[in-house]
């Protein structure tokens, strides 16, 4: 994986300087720490930028790279899988390569199929490619969002990086947060795309493609996720589609250990990874290695099912144990990465996971994210399940409890109990249809830390996040199966904008590690939105087509445990002990003030109660975490914007005060 | 300070995080004012059994008991009456 980056002219008098583009590059360095590139056309209409983590063709594939004439440049971060069979493809329709790295299949690709090169890539990918001859810029994402790209205009000139830290040299002043995206992560965990936590500052979508040409920048979206409208779902019998899914999943992860260097995996104790664990044993005979996380907090911890599994398939795991004080160390240097608010503290861990692989000697791991999404196993989508199947019945006293098979915690033999059950859970019961009807409930109880917000913020706020989420749903969205309206908002809202982003590709990359995601191949994502719903959730049985296909390769135990959503200690990680400085500065009344998010006396009662250990509700947890992170990223990309943008090394300076 | 203040106090500032007496009457539902949620009503609880020195029995978690300031501090006067009774 690498770092991208570059600056593209909007008007005719524009030039690039190469000083310019240069200057980007140090904020990138952690994505690329084996090399570094940078190119600039002979009119400086474009510079483009690159900074590598060599994986495939150590040797042959610096960039930015070109085509046979030098008219094709391009900077690539990611993978393209099936370049060995692209590359034969187009060496065969005439094409003459000069490496061997998967890069140069893009700029012939681009060749020979102008830009619907795109289509012919399986990979995750964040593309700049300049076609000198025509005078076009494209900006390209890869189609679940795995790799980030993200743009900004500055005059005259586009600006375009890998993170947002390197676009900050080029700006003139710091940039705002902008409340619009506050009121997104304080409802659905994250900013929605093209949106970033700053005004001005935007992402290229995932599955779109921006070109630029004559100073005009057009977006067009070459993928999507979509599901049958009429019903017409695969034909075949279970079994046959039991197989073909196994036989597809085969390939998707085949094609992911396609490497020059050693390949690890990400083993959480979960299905999904088992599985893919399952996967790889299977087509690889190479010892494997895999990486997991244990946690101080026991009801937290999943290393008795770690280990069960890594008896049962023969692996050699490294562990590490997260402590709480771990996450309270660790979380300035997560949001400085993250490059965002966020309301949980779970990307921590993952970071520390990811430096525990690059301390072992592996840059590159495979992982099971995704697979609940394609497959059907989130408790949010039983949950819809149960919710529409009492819509039908609203004064029954007996649907409802099927929440408890769902979420044995709750209490339901009191009437009082009863009543907040019903209470909560019916929520949009009058409209099971309404579009966002399966998140509603998640959506609401985030949307209740947003009585933090200062009376500024609020008079700022302009539109209702749900509202406006439903406005852009795409025309086909009311004609989908419910159980596939919930698996779409799940895969724009928290996987490509949240679970990729901070909690994948930042943490990983901020110890220069390069995840894979085999169950986000697109031929998997397309065959799964073709099952019947029924395969993915069998009354109440997740990911139901998937544990047929995987029965022969685990264990019963792991097959039938019950999902364990993966979460990390928050508001304990910070007042299990005395919190450190940082946290008790950036709350203080006078910076709270000072950057006028948040109410600085409702956050007073907040940490009250936070030091106090009093019980605390799951939305004091969010709420808390949501302000720390939105204070710190304060701190760093507007308070000290200049020394941000200064600094010759992308590790943070703790030092507050 | 009464019971009743108390009790209010304790949800505005530890489940609605204000000091602005306005948003809350002693006669509101907090079920219906969407005010608590079910950990909400474990607080309060815990809250009530540390502060006022009663122990709230499983049949006594009705909405009539606990749903708003006044119901609560009737619920505890019945309470510490039937203790002292006892």
């Amino acid at each position: 994986m690498c770092g991208i980056n570059g600056i593209a002219a909007l008007s005719t008098q524009t030039k690039i300087s190469e000083k310019d583009v240069l200057s980007m590059l140090p904020a990138l360095y952690h994505r690329g720490p084996d090399d570094s590139g940078v190119y600039l056309d002979p009119n400086q209409r474009i510079g483009l930028g690159h900074t590598r983590l060599s994986i495939i063709d150590l040797a042959g594939g610096a960039q930015p790279l070109h085509n046979e004439d030098r008219t094709v440049w391009v900077t690539f971060n990611g993978e393209i899988f099936n370049y060995v069979e692209l590359r034969k493809n187009l060496i065969k329709q005439g094409h003459s390569f000069h490496t061997h790295s998967d890069t140069e299949v893009i700029v012939h690709a681009y060749e020979q199929y102008g830009n619907n090169f795109v289509q012919h890539l399986n990979g995750q990918f964040a593309i700049a490619l300049w076609d000198g001859n025509n005078q076009r810029l494209l900006l390209v994402r890869d189609r679940a969002g795995i790799l980030p790209l993200f743009y900004t205009r500055q005059g005259d000139r586009l600006l375009f990086a890998s993170e947002i830290k390197a676009l900050l040299p080029q700006l003139s002043k710091a940039p705002c947060i902008s409340p619009t995206a506050l009121d997104q992560i304080f409802t659905f965990w994250a900013a929605r795309s093209p949106n970033t936590l700053f005004e001005d500052i935007f992402e290229v979508s995932p599955g779109h493609m921006l070109v630029l040409e004559n100073g005009d920048l057009r977006e067009s979206i070459y993928w999507d996720w979509c599901f049958p409208e009429q019903g017409d779902y695969h034909q075949s019998s279970d079994a046959d589609l039991t197989d073909q899914l196994y036989d597809i999943l085969a390939d998707a992860t085949a094609i992911r250990l396609r490497a020059d260097v050693p390949v690890g995996a990400y083993l959480s104790g979960g299905l999904d990874s088992s599985a893919l664990v399952a996967l790889i044993r299977r087509h690889s005979d190479a010892p494997l290695k895999t990486f997991s996380i244990g946690f101080e907090e026991q009801s937290l911890d999943e290393s008795i099912f770690q280990n069960q599994l890594i008896e049962h398939l023969g692996v050699e795991n490294s562990r590490i144990l997260c402590q709480n004080s771990d996450i309270a160390e660790n979380f300035p240097a997560t949001i400085f990465h993250a490059e965002t608010a966020i309301l949980r503290t779970a990307p921590s861990p993952m970071q520390q996971l990811s430096g525990l692989v690059r301390d072992s000697g592996y840059k590159v791991v495979l992982t099971g994210e995704g697979a609940d999404e394609v497959l059907g196993g989130y408790d949010l989508f039983k949950e819809a399940k149960i919710r529409q199947f009492w819509a039908r019945h609203p004064q029954s006293e007996w649907r409802p409890l099927l929440l408890k098979a769902l979420y044995p915690y709750l209490e339901t033999s009191g009437a009082q109990a009863k009543a907040y059950l019903n209470n909560y859970y019916s929520i949009g019961l009058e409209k099971p249809d309404q579009p966002g009807f399966s998140h509603l409930t998640r959506w609401f109880t985030t949307s209740q830390c947003k009585v933090f917000f200062s009376q500024e913020l609020n008079a700022r706020l302009r539109d209702n996040a749900v509202n406006r989420l439903t406005e852009q749903l795409p025309p086909a969205f009311d004609n989908w199966h419910s159980f596939n309206r919930a698996q779409y908002l799940e895969a724009k809202t928290l996987l490509s904008d949240y679970l990729l982003c901070s909690q994948g590709d930042r943490m990983l990359m901020a110890n220069s590690v390069e995840g894979r995601f085999p169950f986000l191949d697109h031929r998997v994502i397309e065959f799964a939105n073709r099952l019947n719903p029924r395969l993915k959730m069998r009354a109440l049985n997740e990911k139901y087509l998937f544990k047929l296909a995987m029965k022969n390769h685990l264990p019963r135990q792991i097959l039938e445990r019950h999902k364990q959503p993966y979460r990390a200690p928050d508001i304990p990680a910070f007042f299990s002990a005395d919190p450190p400085d940082y946290v008790k500065d950036l709350l203080s009344e006078e910076k709270l003030k000072r950057y006028g998010y948040f109410d600085a006396k409702k956050v007073s009662f907040l940490l009250k109660k936070a030091s106090s250990g009093s019980s605390i509700a799951y939305k004091d947890n969010m709420a808390l975490v949501g302000v720390l992170s939105t204070q710190l990223c304060h701190y760093f990309f507007i308070e000290n914007f200049f020394s941000t943008c200064s600094r010759s090394t992308s590790i943070p300076n703790f030092s507050l005060t | 300070m009464n019971m009743k203040k108390i009790i209010r106090h304790y949800i505005m500032e530890n489940l609605l995080f204000t000091e602005d007496e306005s948003v809350l009457q002693d006669s509101d539902s907090f079920l219906d004012g969407g005010i608590i949620d079910s950990t909400g009503v474990m607080e309060i609880i815990l809250f009530i059994e540390e502060t006022f020195g009663i122990k709230v029995d499983d049949n006594e978690m009705l909405p009539a008991n606990l749903d708003s300031v006044d119901s609560l501090a009737a619920f505890v006067q019945r309470k510490q009456a039937q203790a002292v009774a006892a």
